[in-house]
């Protein structure tokens, strides 16, 4: 590796203009002409539309119009979908409703759009939107999962009858119930996986431009993947065909998953500009976030994990209910599914696995992918299962989890999905060194002296990275291919453009992008610019969500450095009037090797480009592109071990030391690594210890809608993290990447319930465990204690 | 319509609003200064602090009226002829940021914070200060290690001019 190569801990590129204010976020920009606009949302959770008067309201200063879904519909753009398709165990396709961009007969959720008003200011907007008079007839509502699967529950979608989706399952139910029959353990427990809402910093905002000469719109939106955005928003939503419609994903201030999917506003903004003739530019606010952005996780579910006489797993089943909203977001049935049902082998050799998915319908806001997707959710459940299989077995926890890990690759698992490389052991073992597992009982028992419950637990995480074999994911009901794309530019001075598909929202692809064509090409970082996020200038791409930058994304731009290579060889080869198979390209030189002859990188690039003395038939120019599709999914792992004290005073669980150690595969940048597994960390953390989306069971009102109210992780909260590393190549791409954006948030809220529960010495406890929670347990524990 | 007159980085400037603005959006909206940003409309998040006549102040919690004739300082200010502040510089160094969207007030707040403590800042002081920002990337794990690495970086400048 050179000083800025593939391994090099290099500062970020980027940091520059966000460090001095001269980051451009989608609600900075600014066209001449624009107008703002404000969304008439239902303050209902479920009701009928029986009339809306605008005649106030446009009679307010600065109201340009007030548009409503009946014009949209008139109009014909179409309803939102879910991309996905997932049939149910009978054959039967999943019962998509109708999600309209603004509602015209039923609102389904508080916070569905029922109306725009666009105005001269965001605040006269505010303002005609109070005055916007819509009569709606109340229908009861129901927000949780097993309520919406009742016999009374109100019915959400006509389409879905006893608001059930799809009834889906995996595995081998034959099988698995005849390892439970066998087994000499069976092992039951009740796991419930809190709702959460991803809450980027930057709320979501769009900006939409139609310009009538040109019959073309232009949408600035908070995008992790605007080409997508293009697509859906051009195949689906009627909104102009791809070449007259460009998206743009300027800065865009964190995703998590609620910025992979497109929603209502975009949408309505472009239509709405053309009808106005003027630009529209809305930018939600955080309680309109809380309201609208699609959540994530909202599990129930039910385990049985079998063992033999000797510990070994011998069948898993799993029965999960799916909270999907309102509506179905555009991923929102692969989560539960194929990124959840799928990763249920864990680390561990499980010969037979049955798992059965409920997805439904609620009064709530759609949820979808949110940071691991599905993966959280499957680890959370098996790290809690195989913890308190250990207890109620009487035996270490450690030892338990080392009895039945895999350790031959590759291996393949009875959910799909064929483990390539792995090396759990390493994970386990270096996370305990590091953790001083060993002296836990003497710190425990200085703990107790001073009247403190003290606690350790461990989590062993697999999870599936760079999505996905277009193939693969087609036959499993993907409406897109998700390979990626790159396109490698060499300018006639030598400076270097990498226009990607992927798109950057914090991850710093600006510098690791820029770090692998140095590693190649030898050049300095920065003579190389990383262009993504405008589908007027980068190619088809799919984007960045799944941890596929790295995995996918890079090694699509691996493809493109190849054949530049290749073509710069062919010419110095030629101008050097040296053999092709001689030369290589070392710290910026294109050299023949053994001997002196060498030419400056960019005199190579100069004579592509002026074309005087090419080898015969060549074209000029040094430009490349590539697609990669991927040939299997990636598989992170690691082992992650927190330990904690509670006073039993309060309930308030204290973090004394949080350690993970993951295997990512080959890394470009540990200090950009470090970085995405903190951030993963704290939003695990933050799900186990404080994080919860919660509805009026009653009237299906949002709860949680502010930072006053939705408990985010501060910084006081959070200790600092010991990190390491225990890497195991990929073989399936060719730099080796497996992807780290996710792991902290999969691995860290098993860990930490199983130090939780560890100190206060029972095996149930839902998350988040809030001072209330882990008080009240406290108690129940100590009267239990009493009574016997 | 209120008339506002302030001195923004360095330079005056007046302007017409609506009673009713919010500082921030002032600032953002008149004045076209974007790197203050709005994040959460409650003054829990932090990403609008800036600098009121030497003090981090949340942008979205004053009204541009109340402001005038008071002197700020944005995110824009910090930096003196293209060289970063040490803050700034530490971000940096230290991968204090990733999407950038919290970090302006983070940067503000963290100079205020090191200014205000003397250079006395430990581990628990500065998570306990920053408890009024909120990072959704970083974990705030290298944020810490960025202010206190600045800290000392200004202060300990200082203890050595003064020796």
């Amino acid at each position: 590796m050179g000083m800025e190569g593939i391994g090099a801990r290099v500062t970020r590129k980027e940091d520059k203009r966000f460090l001095t204010g001269k980051g451009r976020y989608t609600d900075d920009m600014v066209v001449p002409g624009m107008k703002h606009a404000f969304f008439v949302r239902s303050p209902h959770a479920h009701a009928r539309i029986t009339g809306i008067d605008a005649s106030v309201a446009l009679g307010m200063p600065g109201v340009i119009a007030v548009l409503e879904g009946k014009q949209l519909q008139a109009d014909g753009i179409g309803n939102l979908i879910c991309g996905w398709m997932v049939h149910s165990k009978d054959g039967t396709p999943m019962k998509m409703g109708a999600w309209r961009p603004l509602a015209i007969d039923t609102v389904r959720y508080v916070g569905d759009a029922v109306a725009i008003v666009v105005a001269d200011s965001a605040a006269e907007a505010r303002d005609a939107a109070e005055a916007v008079m819509v009569d709606y007839d109340e229908l009861p509502a129901v927000t949780t999962s097993l309520a919406a699967l009742g016999a009374d529950a109100p019915q959400i979608h006509p389409e879905a009858p006893g608001n059930l989706i799809f009834d889906w399952q995996i595995g081998d139910p034959a099988a698995t119930d005849a390892a439970i029959a066998a087994a000499a353990h069976v092992i039951e427990i009740d796991i419930l996986n809190n709702r959460l809402s991803p809450n980027p910093m930057e709320p979501r905002a769009t900006l939409g431009i139609y310009d009538e000469a040109e019959d073309h719109f232009t949408c600035y939106t908070t995008s992790q993947n605007p080409h997508v955005a293009r697509l859906v928003m051009s195949a689906f939503y009627n909104v102009a065909p791809e070449n007259k419609l460009r998206v743009i994903a300027p800065d865009v201030g964190g995703g998590f998953g609620s910025k992979i999917y497109i929603y209502p506003e975009e949408i309505v903004c472009l239509w709405a500009s053309k009808k106005t003739g003027v630009p529209v530019k809305w930018t939600s606010d955080r309680t309109e976030a809380f309201l609208t952005d699609a959540h994530g996780r909202d599990h129930v579910s039910t385990v049985k994990m079998a063992f033999d006489k000797d510990h070994r797993i011998t069948g898993l089943k799993v029965d999960t209910v799916a909270n999907l909203g309102a509506y179905m977001s555009l991923f929102s049935s692969a989560v539960p599914t194929y990124l959840y049902a799928t990763l249920l082998s864990g680390q561990y050799a499980i010969p037979a696995i049955h798992a059965n998915v409920r997805t439904v319908y609620t009064n709530t806001v759609p949820v979808d992918a949110y940071r691991g997707a599905g993966r959280p959710e499957a680890t959370y459940l098996l790290e809690r299962t195989i913890e308190t299989a250990a207890r109620e077995l009487g035996i270490s926890p450690v030892e338990l989890r080392r009895k039945n890990f895999i350790r031959t690759f590759p291996y393949q698992t009875p959910v799909i999905m064929t483990y390539d490389a792995g090396d759990y052991e390493a994970s386990l073992s270096a996370a305990m060194q590091a953790a001083d597992w060993d002296g836990f009982p003497a710190r425990r028992a200085q703990s107790e002296a001073r009247g403190m419950k003290r606690g350790i637990g461990m989590s062993c995480y697999i999870e599936a990275c760079g999505i996905a074999p277009s193939q693969a994911v087609g036959s499993l009901g993907a409406g897109v291919g998700l390979w990626e794309s790159a396109e490698v530019r060499v300018n006639a001075v030598g400076t270097i453009e990498v226009l990607t598909g992927s798109h950057s929202h914090g991850q710093g692809h600006e510098t690791t992008f820029a770090q692998l064509v140095a590693d190649r090409l030898g050049v300095p970082i920065a003579s190389v610019n990383i262009v993504h996020g405008d589908t007027d200038k980068v190619q088809m791409g799919m984007g960045t969500y799944g941890s596929r930058s790295g995995a996918v994304g890079m090694s699509a731009v691996v493809k493109a450095l190849d054949k530049v290579e290749m073509k710069a060889k062919k010419i110095a080869a030629h101008l050097m009037e040296a053999d092709e198979a001689d030369i290589v390209i070392e710290n910026g030189d294109v050299k023949v090797a053994g001997t002196d002859k060498s030419l400056p990188w960019f005199q190579v690039a100069l004579a592509a480009y002026t074309a005087h003395n090419l080898p015969s038939g060549m074209e000029p120019g040094l430009k490349e592109s590539a697609f990669y599709d991927p040939s299997n999914f990636t598989f992170p792992a690691g082992c992650y071990i927190a330990e904690v004290e509670i006073d039993p005073e309060t309930g308030k669980t204290e973090i004394l030391q949080f350690v993970a150690a993951d295997d990512f595969g080959n890394i470009i940048n540990p200090m950009i690594v470090e970085g995405q597994v903190h951030g993963g960390l704290a939003q695990g953390i933050g799900q186990a210890l404080l994080e919860e989306v919660r509805y009026d069971e009653n009237n299906g009102q949002l709860l949680t809608a502010s930072y006053m109210d939705y408990a985010m992780p501060r910084a006081d909260d959070l200790p600092s993290f010991s990190l390491s590393h225990q890497n195991t190549p990929c073989p399936g791409n060719p730099l080796g990447i497996k992807g780290c954006g996710e792991a902290g948030a999969i691995g860290s809220p098993p860990a930490l319930m199983n130090a939780i529960t560890d100190a206060i010495g029972i095996n149930t406890l839902s998350m988040p465990a809030t001072p209330l929670k882990v008080w009240s347990a406290l108690q129940a524990v100590q009267m239990r204690q009493a009574a016997e | 319509m209120a008339k506002v007159t302030l001195t923004v980085n360095g330079r005056a400037m007046a302007g017409e609003c609506d009673d009713r603005t919010l500082l921030v959006h002032f600032i953002r909206d008149r004045l076209g200064l974007t790197g203050t940003h709005v994040g959460c409309d409650t003054t829990q998040c932090g990403a609008c602090v800036v600098h009121m006549d030497g003090k981090s102040v949340k942008s979205c919690s004053i009204l541009a009226v109340q402001a005038s004739g008071s002197t700020v300082t944005t995110i824009e200010g910090l930096a003196v002829q293209g060289e970063l502040h040490p803050v700034q510089a530490a971000f940096n160094q230290h991968h204090g940021l990733q999407c950038g969207f919290c970090t302006p007030g983070m940067v503000m707040t963290a100079v205020d914070m090191i200014a205000r403590h003397g250079g006395q800042l430990d581990e628990a002081t500065v998570r306990q200060e920053l408890e009024g920002n909120i990072c959704r990337c970083t974990g705030y794990h290298n944020i810490v290690k960025a202010v206190l690495s600045a800290n000392e970086q200004m202060h300990g400048a200082q203890r050595q001019a003064a020796e």
